[in-house]
């Protein structure tokens, strides 16, 4: 479903991906972890688009198409998602019609009909209340005020709402407390299905005993420096990064 | 450009009642004589009058109006309204229900005793020799709207004036002015709606307001500016408070070659507040100009102003907002935010705060952007699908639809809403969202 070939990538001139291997299948679960600074992040930006984010080398294929060639907004109504680690307010524009927005440019991508508000409302109460998200926060511009925590599960209504074929979530566990982090894991998990692909990226292990992974990457220095099943995981909690710094070097 | 207005404001005095000649003539002795601002004024530096014609000519009294309102405008804001078509009252387009505490009369039907007190509250608020154009709209005075609110009153429903440019021939001067004195503690609303019926050709309009406030008066005064093409508007709002006095709203330019707006605030007894809002949203090859200035004279007054403006295409914009502090004026509290947003690479804004401060012991925040639209916010909302295009249209939308949701007039609101989210798209479809 995604494979990333040899991708290298700058941000502000600084190359932050250092040839990127790395191949996911339909139906998986993939958690990347890695050292502050390994690039984590940025593979998340360029894979949603992000500008000021360059690729100077590599490939980026996803269900047989160029995911490099298409625009932003193309790549999210092929499926892909990024859940951001630092969502973006937006004042004035209220979540609600911002969600609308969305779901009508996926559906209109699918050749389905726009949804009526009445039909579109009933289905974000739901979604809102599947992750504990009061429905009152569909009123407020996007993200505005939301506390860390409201924002990580708005992030997580808006995947729900557009059921993405690949969703990449960014350090949507950091900052969040063991209950907010098991709404998390409790959204996905309802989504886990044959046709639909995770990858998480953080910096804990614990987000894993909710959502187990079918592999697990150790991200540093831009590239994928080792693989494993979950287990790796547990071992990287206990002993870090630094032994894999032969690995690195 | 010394024609000038010669011919209407010849014409004018032949056709006002007696006691306002004299008015007229009060105008006139401040106008007369005085060149037309040019840019090398202080107050004109980014405005420039060139587009004034010396052939206006007076609106014709007996101009065939429309039948009917268009569809736009015929729901109104609930309450009663009184329709003006280039200057000339419409009794077959108005709706003059009573309003329980409001006595609405016109200056040209003005009782003996309404005369006397128009003579005596108009041109109080505002100095005829620093604002000229509020003098030749004195000078040019032949009717206009006086609203008496009783001390005590309070009305739910909002009284609209609303003035129609049709400007059936080209160069055609029109005069608009509206007098309010709100009583003590009583509350009201009043909006003053400016638009034309799509001739407008060239025409120019002066619409001059004055506020009076009782101690304890609340006022909610909402003006729209929505003349199109290349009508010309140069007028303002100038209000005084007086103790405990309050003054909000909102106020509204769009469209057309050329529109002054001069908003005069002075909260003169302790206890007033004023707070002053608006948007502006010039494209094309439009220019708005809005100067506010708050007067603090009196202690212990607040003042909070938020403007915002779009400026698209060639458009330019002038934001001048001046917070006068007297020396009297201790213990005031006075903010000031003006943000503008660009939407291309050739519109132009030029926003200047202007604090003078005399009193020692005051709070006062100010604050002027000038950017283009956020960039990470475009690609938020891309990332979930959204078109460039319609995020766009949703974020020029959002950056006033703040401004947009703190009016307290719920039809105002309605009225606005889809009117303004329209404007920010080229195609109807970019708006869907917003309505």
């Amino acid at each position: 479903m995604l494979e990333i070939e040899n991708l290298h990538a700058q941000v502000e001139g600084r190359e932050i991906l250092r040839g990127l291997d790395l191949a996911i299948e339909a139906g998986e679960v993939h958690a990347i972890m890695g050292p502050n600074g390994s690039g984590k992040s940025t593979l998340g930006h360029i894979l949603a688009g992000r500008p000021g984010y360059t690729v100077t080398c590599g490939r980026v294929t996803f269900n047989g198409e160029n995911l490099l060639d298409m625009e932003t907004e193309e790549r999210a109504r092929s499926g892909v998602f990024l859940a951001f680690q630092y969502p973006v307010e937006i004042p004035g524009v209220s979540n609600m019609e911002f969600l609308k927005a969305a779901v009508d440019a996926m559906r209109e991508q699918r050749g389905e009909k726009a949804l009526d508000a009445v039909t579109f409302m009933k289905r974000a109460r739901e979604v809102c209340k599947a992750v504990s998200l009061p429905a009152e926060f569909l009123k407020r511009g996007v993200n505005e005020g939301f506390s860390g925590g409201e924002k990580k599960r708005n992030e997580l209504v808006q995947m729900m709402l557009l059921e993405p074929r690949l969703c990449l979530l960014d350090e949507t566990d950091s900052g969040l407390d063991i209950d907010a982090l098991q709404v998390v894991a409790r959204g996905v998990n309802a989504m886990r299905d044959s046709q639909r692909t995770f990858v998480l990226v953080t910096h804990y292990q614990r987000l894993l005993n909710y959502i187990e992974p079918d592999r697990v990457h150790v991200l540093a220095e831009g590239r994928i420096v080792r693989s494993g099943d979950k287990d790796l995981a547990l071992h990287l909690e206990d002993h870090g990064y630094t032994w894999l710094e032969d690995e690195v070097a | 450009m010394t024609g000038f207005m010669r011919q209407p404001l010849a014409e004018v005095s032949r056709r006002a009642p007696h006691w306002l000649q004299s008015l007229q003539g009060r105008g006139l002795a401040h106008w007369q004589g005085k060149a037309l601002p040019t840019r090398r004024l202080e107050p004109w530096k980014y405005t420039s009058l060139q587009a004034l014609r010396d052939d206006y000519q007076l609106a014709p009294l007996a101009a065939v109006a429309p039948a009917s309102l268009p569809d736009a405008l015929a729901e109104g804001f609930g309450g009663p309204r009184l329709v003006f078509v280039d200057g000339v009252f419409q009794a077959g387009l108005s709706e003059l229900t009573a309003l329980d505490g409001l006595c609405v009369s016109r200056f040209e039907n003005a009782s003996d005793e309404q005369a006397r007190r128009i003579a005596e509250h108009l041109d109080t608020c505002f100095d005829p020799d620093e604002h000229l154009f509020a003098a030749l709209n004195t000078a040019m005075l032949r009717d206009g709207v006086f609203v008496e609110i009783a001390d005590d009153a309070q009305t739910d429903q909002p009284l609209q004036v609303l003035w129609l440019v049709q400007a059936p021939e080209s160069a055609t001067a029109m005069n608009q002015r509206l007098l309010v004195l709100a009583g003590h503690n009583s509350r009201a609303s009043i909006v003053e709606h400016f638009a034309d019926l799509g001739g407008a050709e060239a025409s120019f309009c002066s619409g001059v307001t004055e506020l009076i406030l009782a101690p304890g008066a609340d006022l909610s005064y909402y003006r729209l500016h929505e003349e199109q093409g290349d009508a010309i508007h140069i007028g303002g709002v100038h209000a005084r408070l007086h103790r405990d006095a309050r003054l909000s709203g909102f106020h509204l330019a769009l469209g057309s070659v050329l529109k002054r707006l001069d908003l005069r605030v002075e909260p003169a007894g302790p206890g007033a507040h004023a707070s002053l809002n608006g948007v502006y949203l010039p494209r094309g090859e439009e220019h708005i100009d809005y100067h506010t200035s708050i007067e603090h004279t009196a202690p212990d007054c607040s003042s909070d102003e938020v403007f915002r403006g779009i400026v698209a295409d060639r458009a330019t914009a002038v934001f001048n907002g001046r917070i006068h502090i007297h020396p009297d004026a201790q213990k005031t509290r006075a903010q000031l935010s003006n943000r503008n947003l660009l939407t291309s690479a050739e519109a132009e804004v030029n926003s200047k705060p202007e604090l003078e401060i005399y009193a020692d012991d005051v709070q006062c925040a100010h604050g002027a952007t000038v950017a283009r639209l956020d960039e990470l916010a475009l690609h938020y909302l891309r990332t979930r699908g959204v078109a460039r295009a319609e995020a766009e249209v949703m974020l020029s939308f959002g950056f006033i639809n703040e401004l947009i949701d703190g009016i307290a007039l719920e039809p105002l609101r309605r009225y606005l809403r889809p009117r303004l989210a329209r404007r920010f798209a080229r195609d109807e479809k970019l708006a869907r969202h917003l309505l």
